[in-house]
């Protein structure tokens, strides 16, 4: 089975950035995006640099898992680096390249884009290499908690994300099954001019949208006879509580984000 | 008072469409098996889907343990009528095997201590406590029609149905399934419904209720239904193997003395033929 697509690229190596709250680490991140904007000096840029390695090594999540995580992004990161070499035009002449001249100030202002993009990268994806989808789903049912006052449906809209998870591996069976028998039948979905194969692509999703009715019709019965009513009197066996690391975590990264703002640049 | 008991019940899915079940009277006693058969069509399924709310009687009135089925008593119903499903995945709801089990009671408020003991024992019940954090694509259809049992039984009810449970799995997972169904039923004394339309799987059962094109055909005990094979046969049923081999040696003039219902039996009355002489 397509154990990767499940998971996400979930890693489970139990560390204590494991072992945190989702809701701890989905604060973090949040305002680490933003405040690394904050972010013009060298002092600066090094703790948020320092606190995004320093994060990564805790989770014990092997490199070359990040470095596969981050290989979509690798050539943006590349050509925003580039972009900026040739865009920028300040500071001193560097060097002449063909003709074209590399500023200073270009490869500063690229370094620190490209830099600044890899931290983010990397940061966000700490998230789902070290919590799985449901905490995730724990996690923003309970932020999104107070919505509830203006009738937001919270609840329902995590029961719908961790059904939505549960039911990914049957619906990615189930294609592989439809489209073994639609191939049988002579479908034919890998070669051709492009615009067959998406063509063939037809029969395939009709039945798939067929049977995904019937399993939501058959599973909102199953759930009614179980006793759902909604989210009303409902408890919860997966239970998320707020521990000394989590606090750590939250009182360490506040101190980053002071001392930033603190030694930036308000010339 | 009965677990179960339908008074004249008839149904219809919308007016001026013919009855699915008409007048339909019978009674299951707290501890019971009853298994209900009929081929497709014949209202069984909607039997199950009236016992416990999913549907409501057109006519006629229906009682779980004396309560009267309506709209506000439904939740109460639901808590006692416990049911199990044809499709093992479509009715799986949680991420994994405990949350699964615990669906039924979050939904029911269960405090958070309480819910890890009744997890744990229904698991117990149905010999799956290793399997508690496995997603449900790791299982077998019968693993997770054992789940969907387990589900049930942590909400402690008073009766189970099996509506078709074992109608999509293969000859090993039908038979965990109707022995996990009869280990707990007769160490709990639960009231266990099961329909089916194989006639190989009502043998155990106390009672046999047979449904023919919406209506009660007979009810009766296993080993008399066998005897009627051609009847049978007429209202779309396949008699069992060792009914048929009975049958048959007894159109040749070998008598056996009592109709067997499973091989064991049939090999015992072969065995034991010439003493009888």
């Amino acid at each position: 089975m397509n154990n990767l697509l499940i998971i996400g690229q979930y890693v489970p190596t139990n560390s204590i950035v494991h072992r945190m709250d989702p809701r701890i680490k989905m604060l973090i991140i949040f305002f680490y995006v933003i405040f690394i904007f904050f972010a013009n000096n060298v002092f600066s840029y090094a703790l948020f640099t320092v606190f995004a390695i320093g994060g990564t090594l805790l989770t014990k999540v092997p490199w070359r898992f990040i470095a596969k995580g981050l290989t979509p992004v690798w050539f943006l990161i590349v050509f925003t680096f580039i972009l900026h070499l040739f865009v920028t035009k300040e500071g001193t002449v560097l060097v002449n390249i063909f003709g074209l001249p590399i500023y200073s100030g270009a490869l500063e202002q690229g370094a620190v884009i490209s830099l600044r993009f890899f931290l983010l990268i990397l940061l966000t994806s700490l998230l789902t290499l070290t919590t799985t989808p449901i905490e995730i789903t724990d996690g923003v049912e309970s932020l999104l908690g107070p919505l509830r006052r203006f009738k937001f449906p919270v609840h329902e809209l995590a029961l719908m994300m961790s059904i939505s998870l549960r039911f990914i591996p049957t619906l990615l069976q189930e294609t592989e099954k439809i489209s073994n028998a639609q191939a049988s039948r002579g479908v034919d979905f890998r070669t051709g001019p492009f615009r067959e194969r998406v063509r063939a692509v037809i029969p395939l999703l009709v039945p798939l949208f067929v049977s995904a009715f019937k399993r939501a019709e058959e599973l909102a019965m199953a759930m009614e006879a179980r006793g759902y009513r909604g989210g009303e009197g409902r408890t919860k066996l997966r239970e998320l509580r707020v521990m000394k690391r989590d606090v750590a975590a939250l009182i360490l990264f506040i101190v980053v984000v002071a001392a930033a703002l603190i030694t930036r640049d308000y010339s | 008072m009965y677990a179960i008991e339908f008074k004249n019940v008839s149904f219809r899915y919308e007016e001026e469409q013919p009855y699915v079940l008409r007048n339909v009277s019978f009674q299951v006693k707290a501890g019971e098996w009853l298994a209900i058969i009929g081929h497709n069509g014949s209202g069984k399924s909607t039997i199950a889907k009236l016992m416990n709310g999913l549907l409501f009687p057109t006519e006629g009135e229906i009682l779980i343990n004396g309560i009267p089925l309506s709209e506000e008593s439904i939740w109460e119903i639901r808590r006692q009528v416990g049911m199990v499903f044809q499709n093992p995945d479509n009715q799986f709801v949680g991420t994994t095997v405990r949350d699964d089990v615990a669906f039924g009671l979050e939904n029911r408020g269960v405090p958070r201590s309480e819910m890890m003991n009744r997890i744990t024992s229904s698991l117990e019940q149905v010999r799956m406590q290793e399997y508690l954090l496995h997603e449900p694509y790791r299982l077998s259809g019968g693993q997770k029609q054992r789940v969907a049992i387990a589900g049930v039984l942590a909400i402690s009810p008073s009766v189970i149905i099996l509506d078709e449970a074992t109608a999509m799995l293969d000859p090993l997972g039908r038979k965990e399934i109707l022995d996990t169904v009869h280990r707990v039923q007769a160490a709990q004394q639960l009231g266990l419904i099961t329909i089916t339309h194989d006639l190989n799987e009502v043998m155990q059962a106390h009672r046999v209720l047979v449904m023919n094109d919406g209506e009660i055909w007979t009810t009766t005990v296993p080993r008399e239904l066998v005897k009627r094979q051609s009847e049978l046969q007429q209202i779309g049923l396949d008699v069992p193997f060792v009914t048929q081999l009975a049958h048959a040696l007894e159109s040749q003039g070998i008598s056996l003395t009592e109709q067997p219902i499973d091989h064991e039996e049939l090999l015992d009355a072969l065995w034991t033929l010439h003493l009888n002489k």
